[in-house]
């Protein structure tokens, strides 16, 4: 176990090691300059030479990905170009925020989607069946942003059931949750409707019917877990697809997370908090699938980490 | 048994009738069906694949895969009740409580992610309230009558954790732990070894003796048959085709189905005191006579010491920790014409030999094929070779692709090897064809519209494309049904004797080889124990294991029925072992005209 521990870690050194050299020579090759951004439209070349001179932008490729890394092995994010200030600081004041608005979002993904999967199973080629498999494919395919809105005008202008925007209670957190969910949570249907109807096929559910257990025992105690593994292990695979989709989402509820910090950044190419919001997502992707490789011999006990 | 006929009536089946839905409507897959079955009793419902002898038991149990299979009509009396039209909750608190069930495959019955000991107490559970130490009592009980090891440590356990044999164990300690007054059995011990058939058969019969369980079994396996029933059904595609007690059915059959699937069964000891194999036709083919001395030929196999041992990686650099010792030091020849029959039990390395044999696995020692060594060859040196020595496999499901036409499956060693196409390779295929038996004018459809019987044929058409000198057969018949392994065991020895092909015929069941075969090759834990002639062998075993081997397997003749089979205890070890293990060679020895022994520790 400490063994696959350390094994994991190495990779994950390395693939950080990667993602930054490949986020840094994209922001290299990047037509647009930095350091006019900061100077203005109205700046002289030589100002705009002195900001590039400053920030170190007029050396060579190497020896700026040098600094960076290094200083990143010092835990220095460096400093944001037009902030001023520390990326670091930057990133620690906001991701709380993001945390918990992926959290919630996993637990709506997992609870709306594998309910309906069971459900839709279970009644298999039923008129519920056929209305929840309808249901996840317009989750699947309607885009985040029209779902925001369709769900800020329903549950919040209408029926003001929910803010309409901002960040600190849990009726704050409901509605972007869900529509950061709602994607996966139709994939999820799909997927648990054909693990379980697999499952329902097995020998050991016919060797559990036989033993006289009820229906509800034989689903829940044992086919649930047996169609349950194949998606443990898309969660960590989700903690990508939110990365992308909280951009979205926290400019349209107006969340306080790294999602409005990276998409301002990227605006004004602030070359700092860009690298810092990418590496600290890779983390979190890395993580999120470390975190779904251990729990799978919780559930399997075949499986074995080596 | 006279005491069984005033026995109480358990189970009354009426008329009954099974449907399956297909596209074109209700097909009835067991009609007609009655029988009685009293306490204490055994009843051998008996046929091949698609008898709907299966389809019986699930109906029993109410546990069809509906909607697509339902009870079409007829009744099932358990007592006064109708099982055919209960509900299914008054169903449920039947089944585990008066009527249990256990199943053919043993590996897939058992839940993989739930603890044996949950799995037992949740059976007793679903009928008795029993909670912490009165259940654990109660559930180590349960295992304690069948006989299984340690079973306070296999509470804990998950299934995979268990071998084979040990899981059925643990099904039939489930299927029994209420006291059932019925046990349905479908096929228990086909998926298991002879030795653990004969142990598990054993448990079932003692522990129906104590309770007086009136038993179902359901079997392919006249032998099984002949070992256990007092009654037998005979059932062919969903109609019963004779039944009687078990003396009746085996000694005076009354319908040709019956004498036909009796001689189809291969019986061990039939052959008894001649030496050469058995021959489909009627004249004994005198080209695959071999002498105890013959002349001396060149073997078209070679095979010196051959080990094949496979690493198990693990740690922080993947390093190896263990390593499996599947083949250990064996050595053996093959002559022209001759058949060689490696028999042994699973994971004794037998398979291992012959994808060796093939150049498929990385192994040491020496292998030649046709006087070429294959070792330390490259892959395109391979080539040449696998044309003199080609492979057939045990599951022809699964050994063709389903997306080819079965003509391009056979024709594809020729194409690969360059050898023929155009209207040439459409002979050859076509020739190859009536060869073994098919109609040439099924070349253009897919393997799924053929049977297992035909498919295995196609098989060998595909081996026998690039006229090779040696075939390996892994397990070839053993998943099809006697009359059709009969018919392909007799295709095998005709092609033999035609073509003077050499078979290494790699098998598990004795009695198959005891037909097919010039010489015999017993291995345990990767090493040869016995070797010799077939009459040898078969005649006079000498070493232990072979003995285990020959009086295990159960015999389709109910007069020579056992009171016991020989209490075996335990099970293979396992050939897995640490990196400084060091291989303990048996020594072979020879008593007597090349019959060799291993040397066994007194």
């Amino acid at each position: 176990m400490a063994a696959y521990l350390l094994r994991r870690l190495g990779q994950t050194l390395l693939i950080l090691i990667g993602i930054s050299l490949v986020t840094f020579i994209l922001l290299y090759i990047l037509p647009a300059d930095p350091a006019r951004q900061i100077a203005g439209r109205s700046a002289t070349p030589e100002t705009v030479a002195n900001i590039r001179a400053q920030l170190g932008l007029d050396q060579p490729f190497l020896v700026q990905y040098w600094r960076y890394a290094t200083g990143l092995l010092h835990g220095d994010f460096g400093r944001s170009y037009l902030q001023k200030t520390e990326v670091a600081e930057l990133i620690a004041s906001r991701l709380p925020a993001t945390l918990l608005l992926m959290a919630g979002a996993i637990v709506s993904e997992l609870v709306i989607g594998l309910t309906m999967g069971m459900v839709a199973a279970v009644q298999r080629g039923s008129k519920l069946d056929q209305g929840l498999m309808v249901l996840s494919f317009v989750g699947v395919s309607t885009p985040q942003f029209v779902i925001g809105i369709l769900l800020l005008y329903v549950f919040a202008v209408l029926l003001g059931w929910f803010p309409i925007g901002g960040y600190g209670t849990f009726r704050h957190l409901v509605l972007p949750s869900l529509t950061l969910g709602l994607l996966g949570a139709g994939w999820y249907a799909r997927m648990m409707r054909s693990a379980m109807l697999d499952v329902l096929r097995q020998d050991y559910i016919r060797t559990a019917r036989a033993k006289g257990l009820a229906r509800w025992q034989v689903i829940l105690g044992h086919a649930l877990p047996n169609a349950v593994l194949p998606i443990i292990a898309m969660i960590g695979i989700d903690i990508g697809i939110f990365m992308s989709g909280i951009v979205v989402v926290e400019s349209v509820y107006g969340w306080p997370g790294i999602g409005q910090l990276a998409w301002q950044a990227i605006q004004r190419i602030d070359i700092p908090i860009i690298m810092g919001v990418t590496l600290i997502s890779a983390c979190a992707i890395v993580l999120g699938n470390l975190i779904a490789d251990l729990v799978a011999p919780l559930i399997d006990p075949r499986i074995k980490l080596r | 048994m006279s005491a069984i006929k005033a026995a109480e009536t358990v189970l009354s089946v009426r008329d009954l009738k099974v449907q399956v839905a297909t596209p074109a409507g209700a097909r009835a897959v067991v009609e007609g069906l009655s029988f009685d079955l009293h306490a204490g009793e055994t009843i051998c419902i008996a046929g091949e694949s698609g008898s709907g002898k299966s389809m019986t038991a699930l109906s029993v149990m109410r546990l069809l895969p509906e909607p697509m299979a339902r009870i079409g009509g007829g009744e099932i009396l358990f007592g006064e009740r109708d099982l055919a039209s209960l509900t299914e909750g008054e169903m449920r608190r039947l089944r585990g409580n008066d009527i249990a069930m256990i199943f053919q495959e043993p590996m897939t019955s058992l839940n993989p992610v739930l603890t044996i000991g949950r799995q037992l107490g949740e059976a007793l559970q679903a009928h008795r309230t029993l909670t912490g130490s009165a259940l654990k009592k109660a559930v180590v009980a349960a295992l304690e009558q069948v006989r299984i090891s340690e079973p306070e440590r296999r509470l804990k356990q998950y299934p995979h954790e268990l071998s084979g044999g040990m899981r059925q164990r643990v099904m039939i300690a489930m299927a029994l732990a209420l006291n059932p007054r019925v046990l349905i059995a479908d096929e228990p011990t086909t998926a298991l070894d002879v030795t653990v058939q004969a142990q598990i058969l054993e448990l079932i019969r003692d522990l129906q003796r104590e309770r007086g369980t009136a038993v179902i079994l359901i079997t392919h396996d006249m032998g099984v048959v002949a070992e256990m029933a007092d009654r037998v059904i005979v059932m062919n595609h969903g109609k019963v085709v004779e039944q009687g007690p078990v003396g009746q059915i085996f000694t005076a059959p009354k319908q040709p189905y019956t004498r036909e699937l009796l001689a189809a069964v291969p019986k061990l000891g039939a052959l008894k005191g001649s030496e050469g194999p058995m021959r489909a036709s009627a004249a004994p083919a005198p080209v695959a006579d071999i002498k105890p001395t013959p002349v001396p030929v060149r073997p078209v196999v070679e095979v010196n010491n051959l080990t094949v041992r496979f690493d198990i990686h693990g740690g922080l650099l993947q390093r190896v920790v263990r390593r499996v010792h599947a083949v250990e030091k064996i050595s053996f020849s093959l002559k022209p014409g001759e058949t060689l029959a490696l028999v042994g039990e699973s994971g004794c390395g037998k398979s291992t030999t012959g994808r060796a044999l093939m150049g498929l696995l990385p192994f040491t020692g020496d292998v030649l094929v046709a006087g070429t060594p294959l070792g330390g060859l490259s892959r395109a040196q391979l080539r040449p070779v696998r044309r003199d020595i080609q492979m057939i496999f045990q599951d022809p499901y699964a050994s063709l692709d389903p997306r080819m036409t079965v003509g391009d499956l056979v024709g594809e060693p020729l194409t690969i090897h360059g050898l023929a196409s155009g209207s040439e390779l459409e002979d050859r295929v076509a020739w190859l064809f009536s060869r073994v038996g098919l109609d040439r004018d099924h070349m253009h459809r897919h393997p799924h519209e053929f049977s297992g019987g035909q498919r295995q044929r196609i098989c060998i058409a595909r081996a026998l494309s690039l006229s090779p000198r040696v075939i390996v057969a892994d397990e070839s018949v053993s998943a099809l049904d006697v009359s059709v392994q009969a018919r392909v065991l007799d295709l095998l020895q005709e092609l033999q004797d035609e073509m003077g092909l050499s078979y290494l015929f790699i098998s598990h069941d004795m009695a198959v080889v005891e037909q097919i075969s010039h010489r015999v090759a017993v291995m345990y834990l990767g090493q040869i124990v016995e070797t010799g002639t077939r009459a040898q062998v078969f005649d006079d075993p000498r070493h232990s294991y072979t003995r285990r081997l020959i009086e295990a397997v159960p015999i389709a003749d109910p007069a020579r029925k056992r009171e016991s089979f020989v209490r075996m205890e335990g099970e293979i070890p396992s050939p897995v072992h640490g990196l400084d293990y060091q291989p303990v060679y048996a020594e072979l020895e020879d008593i007597g005209a090349r019959h060799l022994v291993a040397r066994e520790a007194a």
